[in-house]
């Protein structure tokens, strides 16, 4: 325990901008993730363990582009988007055949695919640390806010996905592609009833809960080491997140994520080998307390 | 009634000793009693989630932390020189019970995914705890020097035949156990609960209660397991405590088949041996599993053992038929 540092951190005005800063990049990136996890869970309604995989797609993907093109927003597109139609291909082939049966085979499925993903980028990309390294656009000076350095690209990170987090919300509250999908994570049947190709608009969630994964993976390639594995301990934070939040709530997700952030930043601070027992904790308290998740609507009876 | 129950389960593992009593005189291969061992002990540590997951319905994601915990107990207890081999074994159980009577006090509150959430989660927790705890655990490196394993009551786990007579036979009385519970009323019960929770307390029972100790032995059974992997391999490592261990558990009971009581056993058999023959072959193991997985799941869908007693039941049915005809 190192509480002395984390009060000290505390008194000081620059440490506390700079970890509010940190918190938001562990946090705005992990809500990346997780609100595509959410998304999928609240209209598909299948649990995508698969989800931290895409996460890792993503990376790769966006390394590899970058490779070759050397354009960071290439590489960006390149990532969110491979994924996405990853996703699809996901949701088509594989998802969709198990809907109906239990939630154990929706399991085995994303275990074998974790399996698959993992080791197909070990043979493709092999099992050293990759990384993009920083684009030459962001290599500057960081910025100095209230005493603390804010490095150009995490500025730029944190922006793009709140800007995201925002589009997102947009779409689903405001759009009419919204209404549908809101309607339909409500009542299938009922929607399909209405006369919308409800098949459709589970590819299209798909899709975009895969395509978040795959730019957060693509923001992250520059400033995490990339390696097959990588997606796990990201899925097992998302998850945390979603169950915190409320399965399908995304702006509880938004809530969770900062919460999972402040947790991890103050923990590497003041407590670095209680951190993971903390954020745990929180959850299993979350759970007792409110089963269905700080912002989870409970279970029509 | 009950009685007869009794003496058929004990039939079986009398049955079962004496095969496993002749098999080393058999077999010659040291490699085969090897993968004897280790479908044994997977096949206990899946049997015992099966407890869970097929009698309870309980879809458990964190089972592994109980192997772990049965592993490190034991292991520990062996390092600090003081305890005999069933000294330690008992003590690590009786703590491994003692641990997943918390841990099902909050997880048995939550249902279905949230159930598999909080299991997952705390199995993590678990695992970051010994991966941190590197004064205790050793950290990623496992449990460090290995330890003795004294002789106690004659048998002595450092030659090759007695840990085989040891491990095996643990496993086989455990197995015995486990099926009598399934026979029980209690056993019966889980049933219930697994097809209809409701109704099961709608008949004054305490279904939540039922839930807590199906969870306690199933959790105790697997850290059994645990101790004997770390009896076997003189070590634990904190792999035994990842998340890939739990998910393994669970394709091996869906493999074997999760609706025959011996069907987790089939499927860890199908899985050591597969894994014997694919690493000999290739170091992308995950690519092959999670291939096979893939398939399984489009096209099987059912376990081995599952399809068998179908296939089994129907010849039976038909021929009674034909007779009453």
């Amino acid at each position: 325990m190192e509480l002395n540092a984390l009060m000290a951190c505390l008194s000081s005005s620059s440490c506390i901008t700079g970890q509010f800063f940190n918190t938001l990049i562990i946090g705005m990136l992990l809500f990346l993730v997780a609100s595509g996890l959410t998304l999928i869970f609240g209209v598909v309604k299948v649990v995508n363990f698969t989800h931290g995989s895409l996460y890792m797609l993503g990376a790769y993907f966006s390394y590899y582009v970058y490779r070759i093109t050397d354009s960071f927003l290439l590489s960006v597109l390149g990532g969110s988007i491979g994924v996405a139609l990853f996703g699809v291909l996901l949701e088509r082939v594989f998802f969709s055949r198990l809907y109906k049966s239990n939630f154990l085979m929706q399991l085995l499925m994303c275990y074998g695919w974790i399996l698959v993903l993992d080791d197909l980028m070990k043979v493709l990309f092999g099992a050293e640390f990759l990384s993009t390294g920083m684009p030459a656009v962001f290599a500057r000076p960081p910025m100095i806010v209230g005493g603390a350095p804010f490095p150009v690209f995490y500025i730029f990170l944190v922006t793009v996905a709140f800007l995201v987090a925002l589009a997102v919300w947009l779409l689903i509250t405001k759009s009419s592609f919204g209404s549908k999908v809101r309607a339909a994570a409500v009542n299938t049947p009922m929607t399909a009833a209405l006369g919308i190709n409800t098949a459709v608009l589970y590819v299209a969630v798909f899709a975009l809960g895969a395509g978040l994964a795959g730019l957060a993976g693509a923001l992250a390639a520059p400033v995490r080491s990339i390696v097959p594995g990588m997606g796990s301990s990201i899925l097992i934070d998302s998850f945390i997140v979603t169950v915190i939040g409320g399965m399908g709530s995304i702006g509880g997700a938004l809530v969770a994520a900062l919460l999972i952030g402040l947790c991890r930043t103050l923990g590497s601070v003041g407590f670095p080998l209680w951190t993971e027992v903390l954020v745990f904790a929180i959850m299993v308290i979350v759970l007792v307390v409110r089963p269905n998740g700080l912002f989870g609507k409970a279970e029509a009876a | 009634m009950k009685n007869a129950s009794v003496l058929q389960t004990l039939a079986w593992v009398a049955a079962a000793l004496i095969v496993l009593a002749v098999l080393p005189r058999v077999i010659n291969s040291r490699m085969v009693l090897d993968i004897i061992v280790h479908v044994a002990i997977l096949g206990l540590f899946a049997t015992s989630l099966n407890i869970l997951i097929g009698y309870t319905g309980l879809v458990s994601f964190g089972h592994a932390m109980f192997y772990a915990s049965g592993a490190y107990g034991f292991g520990l207890l062996m390092q600090t020189g003081q305890c005999s081999i069933p000294v330690a074994m008992i003590a690590a159980v009786l703590g491994s019970a003692l641990i997943s009577l918390v841990v099902g006090l909050v997880c048995t509150k939550t249902k279905e995914v949230y159930f598999s959430f909080l299991t997952l989660a705390i199995q993590m927790m678990f695992y970051s705890l010994i991966i941190t705890w590197k004064d205790i655990t050793g950290g990623d490196q496992g449990l460090m020097g290995g330890f003795a394993k004294p002789v106690f009551l004659g048998i002595d786990l450092t030659n090759q035949d007695h840990s085989f007579y040891f491990i095996t036979m643990v496993v086989a009385l455990s197995l015995g156990l486990l099926w009598h519970i399934t026979k029980t009323p209690f056993g019966y019960a889980l049933r219930m609960i697994r097809d209809n929770s409701a109704r099961v307390e709608f008949l004054g029972m305490n279904a939540q209660g039922y839930r807590l100790a199906a969870f306690v032995i199933a959790a105790s059974f697997a850290s059994v397991s645990g101790a004997l992997m770390s009896s076997y391999v003189s070590s634990a490592y904190p792999n035994f405590g990842y998340w890939t261990m739990s998910g393994e558990a669970i394709f091996v009971i869906m493999l074997g088949g999760l609706n025959t009581f011996l069907g987790p056993v089939v499927g860890a058999a199908m899985l050591t041996l597969l894994n014997h023959f694919v690493t000999e072959f290739t170091e992308y193991y995950g690519l092959v599993l999670g291939a096979i997985i893939l398939f399984y799941v489009l096209v099987l869908r059912k376990g081995l053992l599952d399809i068998l007693v179908a296939r089994a039941q129907e010849w039976h049915s038909q021929r009674t038929k034909s007779k009453s005809i």
